[in-house]
């Protein structure tokens, strides 16, 4: 996309907003449309700046933390480092690293994560598709069955489905404990929501688009694929994010269902808590690592959070 | 290319609404046919069940030698330009224009060359690499009309391919699409609200009202001679002026009285119309074109071919002066003036206390009259329009009857 391109649509951006302003201040500029006037720029911008500054104090103390010693976290304060930069070292990290076990709860974390949201992707995207654009029965009744799964709270399947994984066999498969079996219920409670938000999203798709790839010579598939998957692409990155923290960032499933072997970051750093010590130099660590890739998912898709696609489409 | 034909096609709705009632229509190969009628009157739906986006629920549709109810759109060949032009917002005007032929895994290279084509036709090529959201409406609407002729189809479908244009542009590409048409010779059914466009671009036009077909017939004939008061209201801007008179006189001298006054007709009218003779003395509704009259002062007046009323309100176009008046006569309040009523957004007055019925005249720009001057209008007898008024069907011979509902 060239520059051009891009503040044609910044600026179409702030026309939108420039006109909701004057709407709610209507007859006369208010006193405070007037005042966001002039402060909008330097103030307000300083204030999130400040804000978003105090909201990052404690990250940034647990970044510190995981590079001082264990002793010298013991005798004061994170601050310290300020005014003794020499305390910062990479020991407590390598020491993890060298953990099996840490090591093993990164890759379960991995292997839960990355399959729970791509499933939960590729099915709601599916889904959505069917029950916003094709026509069979009892089409709206299932739709409004899935809508209403949203308000399940997952602790009250906890149990019930812990019991299921004990009783079914499958196929002497050992469901209960085993990654497979968390992530299969991160997917069942991921999926209703999912549906739900893409079914709307493709169902803003304006009719037309379909109709003109149907008469173009696609086929259902080639239009899922083609048109509807593409337009779709800020709502299901977002969803895709959105499905990627949560799972990345859970624990009380795990620590249902997932066994030693098949536990994951939260649960292994979880165990690591002791009630009378600090343990601070395995804690601080290992949270600072689990806290990386979601950032890096984050940064590396957030573009589309924002991307208007359907610009210019239908008029 | 290929011949459309559709033979008795409706459409109910599941909730039982009726969109479209017995549709004949051949659509010649290499034919423009234009499908025209005011809002909610089925055109679009007829459309859109000849493209395959809607379910034909009764008769048959056949294109070419095959009949392709049960056929998926995809594999009916043809091309359709949406009044939304429905753009992919996400591919660029090649991958625009290319995308049908893309899925149908044509090489690449003769995408391009096609593509290409295409483009220098329409003049596109220096925007082919853009995206939908940076072209205007102008050049969105001509890469709507790209995708269709890359893909060398049966035939076109356009829905009303014109309304979100500006009226300047509208006129501009409506003689690209006539010309674009004649070139390629692609049969194409082409729907509009737009009576203009309908007269201008159609080799025939198909007028609908409520679902049903009123007539078929080139332009011209549609003009000269409408088969109902519906068509003869529709066809023509502005309106023809519809009015109650009787049928007076015998055959050697016949006359129609309008609200007391009496125009003489000449022997045509009655050679022309056998059936009108069984009118003498009975009701009538009367039809005057606009252009059909003139300012008496400006031109030769005999006796007998002048109304005479009061200027009400004079509109110069400089082409020519509309001048507005009033005569006392019945209006006509039958269904069909209803729906071009409810079309033009006016509404028909019930009975009013004195038949009074307003006319338009379209004079030549010389005329002096101004609003409340006395005016002395001549009209031109022979080219009246008369129609039956219970059925509004219009009144010719049995034998001489225009093309109507059913065309063979």
């Amino acid at each position: 996309m060239s520059t051009a391109e891009r503040t044609d649509e910044m600026g179409a951006v702030d026309t939108a907003k420039l006109q909701t302003v004057t709407a709610s201040g209507a007859p006369r500029r208010g006193l405070a449309a007037r005042l966001v006037a002039r402060i909008g720029g330097g103030a307000a911008q300083a204030l999130l700046a400040l804000v978003a500054l105090f909201w990052l104090i404690p990250t940034f103390g647990l970044l510190v933390v995981s590079l001082r010693s264990n002793s010298d976290n013991n005798a004061g304060g994170w601050w310290q480092v300020f005014t003794k930069p020499s305390q910062l070292t990479v020991d407590s990290y390598q020491n993890l690293l060298g953990k099996a076990d840490f090591v093993d709860s990164f890759w379960n974390t991995v292997a839960i994560t990355v399959p729970s949201t791509v499933l939960v992707v590729v099915i709601a995207s599916l889904a959505g598709y069917a029950f916003a654009w094709l026509e069979f029965p009892g089409r709206d009744w299932l739709f409004l069955l899935v809508v209403a799964l949203l308000v399940v709270p997952v602790q009250v399947a906890l149990l019930p489905v812990a019991e299921l994984y004990g009783k079914v066999d499958f196929g002497g498969f050992q469901m209960m404990g085993s990654i497979t079996g968390v992530v299969l219920f991160h997917v069942a409670f991921g999926l209703p929501f999912a549906i739900f938000l893409l079914r709307n999203f493709f169902a803003g798709i304006p009719r037309d688009l379909l109709e003109a790839a149907r008469m173009d010579g696609g086929s259902e598939w080639t239009i899922f694929r083609r048109v509807v998957f593409p337009l779709g692409g800020p709502a299901i990155a977002s969803l895709g994010i959105f499905q990627f923290l949560w799972v990345w960032n859970d624990l009380l499933v795990s620590l249902v269902f997932a066994d030693t072997d098949a536990q994951p970051m939260t649960k292994w750093l979880q165990s690591q808590m002791r009630q009378f010590a600090g343990n601070i130099d395995i804690l601080a660590p290992g949270a600072f690592l689990s806290l990386l890739i979601p950032l890096a998912v984050f940064f590396a898709f957030q573009r589309y959070f924002v991307q208007g696609v359907l610009a210019g489409s239908v008029k | 290319m290929a011949e459309v034909v559709l033979n008795g096609v409706g459409k109910v709705y599941p909730d039982g609404t009726r969109a479209v009632t017995d549709l004949n229509l051949t659509i010649a190969d290499g034919e423009f046919l234009v499908l025209v009628g005011p809002s909610g009157c089925g055109k679009t739906t007829a459309l859109r069940m000849v493209a395959g986006l809607e379910d034909i629920s009764e008769g048959e549709v056949r294109i070419g030698d095959r009949v392709v109810n049960h056929v998926p759109s995809r594999d009916r060949d043809l091309a359709m330009v949406f009044q939304s032009y429905a753009l992919y917002p996400h591919l660029s005007v090649r991958d625009n224009i290319g995308f049908g032929l893309s899925l149908r895994k044509m090489p690449k290279d003769e995408i391009h060359r096609r593509v290409e084509e295409a483009a220098r036709v329409l003049g596109l090529t220096d925007h082919l690499d853009r995206k939908p959201r940076n072209l205007s409406g102008g050049q969105r609407q001509r890469v709507a009309m790209g995708r269709a002729i890359v893909r060398e189809p049966q035939a076109f479908l356009m829905d009303e391919p014109l309304s979100n244009l500006d009226a300047k542009m509208r006129v501009q590409t409506r003689a690209e699409i006539a010309r674009l048409q004649r070139d390629l010779g692609v049969t194409t059914i082409y729907v509009t609200h737009d009576q203009t466009e309908a007269m201008t671009l159609g080799d025939r036009v198909a007028v609908m009202k409520k679902g049903q077909l009123q007539q078929v017939a080139p332009p011209q004939e549609l003009y000269d001679r409408p088969a109902n008061l519906f068509v003869a209201g529709f066809i023509g801007s502005p309106a023809m002026n519809l009015v109650q008179g009787t049928f007076a006189g015998d055959a050697d001298d016949p006359r129609v009285e309008i609200g007391g006054q009496s125009l003489a007709l000449p022997d045509k009218v009655l050679s022309e119309r056998p059936a009108l003779g069984d009118y003498f003395g009975r009701n009538v509704v009367v039809g005057i074109r606009p252009e059909d009259m003139e300012d008496a002062t400006l031109v030769d007046a005999p006796e007998g071919t002048t109304l005479t009323s009061t200027a009400e309100l004079v509109e110069a176009m400089g082409s020519d002066v509309l001048v507005h008046f009033a005569v006392e006569a019945a209006q006509v309040v039958t269904e069909d003036t209803k729906e071009l009523a409810r079309d033009a957004g006016t509404d028909v007055l019930g009975a009013l206390e004195a038949p009074r019925t307003v006319l338009v005249g379209r004079f030549s720009p010389r005329t002096r009259v101004r609003v409340g001057d006395p005016v002395t209008t001549r009209v031109d007898t022979g080219r009246l329009h008369f129609f039956d008024i219970d059925t509004g069907a219009a009144i010719w011979g049995t034998d001489a009857a225009p093309s109507g509902r059913n065309e063979e």
